[in-house]
């Protein structure tokens, strides 16, 4: 087996593994174990993403998800710091596990779309142009072709901290 | 040194590696952050799971764009990823604000308007 596969099999499994304790906690109905889960399963699929020659991604996978997003996550937890009563019952109705059996449905008809149909790109000549994934030629690409969204999405960040200001506070 | 850089961008540039198992992997997550939204009762493990779909949904799109040495979906990438911390402020917030009226955080206590 090459060492690009063994390395792709580490990370997908710790990948899968870090997302199901996510879901599952070994740790009881706290959170805050599923919070530390996730940022391994962050720092796994980063590592995914440069197998997959993404670097100015993986990094920006580490520094905004398990960087930002993940402090944010564990801040309010530990703020927080919720007793049993407080995290409530885990109701499980018969919707719920409908739900999941659907989920696992649309999986295995998933699996058979890709089976049918993903072959043919994989087989494609796949030599990759020159700065493929840098942060040069993602900037290029940022700052010409995706200038109004990339605009856009600076006014949704804005958007979205005054919203988190406005619903947090004590008195509207 | 260049010896090096060559070799790497040799290896780049023919993965062992086939598309499918990337988006295998981008469906277990995805499938796991779906049912850990549909079954998980705390809304901070909801919205942990929320960021799972996020994630698997990025890992297929820069499979794609490897595969087809097409460099957009790095950037739909990174659109994602500002979305998702927009996402993860404004629900945390919510999150909060609801947990100081109702002291639960529980998904199922949130029901103030059916009905």
């Amino acid at each position: 087996m090459e060492l690009e596969q063994i390395f792709f099999w580490l990370l997908a499994f710790g990948a899968v593994f870090t997302s199901i304790l996510v879901v599952l906690p070994p740790g009881g109905k706290n959170p805050i174990f599923g919070a530390l889960a996730l940022i391994l399963s962050f720092f796994f699929v980063a590592g995914i993403y440069v197998l997959l020659v993404a670097h100015l991604m993986a990094a920006l996978q580490i520094m905004v998800y398990a960087g930002a997003i993940m402090v944010l996550f564990m801040f309010v937890i530990m703020l927080l710091n919720l007793s049993k009563r407080e995290l409530g019952e885990e109701s499980k109705t018969f919707v719920q596990g409908l739900g999941a059996v659907a989920m696992l449905f649309i999986s295995v008809k998933a699996i058979l779309i890709v089976e049918a149909s993903a072959d043919g790109i994989s087989k494609r000549d796949m030599v990759l142009s020159q700065g493929f994934g840098t942060v040069e030629s993602v900037a290029d690409m940022l700052f010409h072709d995706y200038l109004f969204p990339f605009e856009l999405a600076a006014v949704l960040l804005l958007v979205a901290i005054i919203g988190a200001v406005v619903l947090a506070k004590r008195t509207l | 040194m260049d010896n090096l850089t060559s070799l790497v961008a040799e290896a780049a540039n023919q993965p062992s590696i086939p598309l499918s198992w990337y988006l295998y992997v981008a469906l277990a997550l995805f499938a796991i952050g779906a049912i850990g939204v549909m079954v998980r009762r705390n809304a901070l493990t909801v919205l942990m799971s929320v960021e799972i779909m996020l994630n698997a949904v990025n890992l297929s799109f820069l499979a794609f764009a490897r595969f087809h040495n097409d460099m957009n979906g790095h950037l739909v990438t990174f659109f994602v990823i500002a979305v998702a911390a927009a996402e993860a402020a404004v629900g945390l917030a919510l999150v909060l604000g609801i947990f100081r009226h109702k002291k639960v955080v529980n998904v199922d206590t949130m029901s103030a308007l059916r009905n």
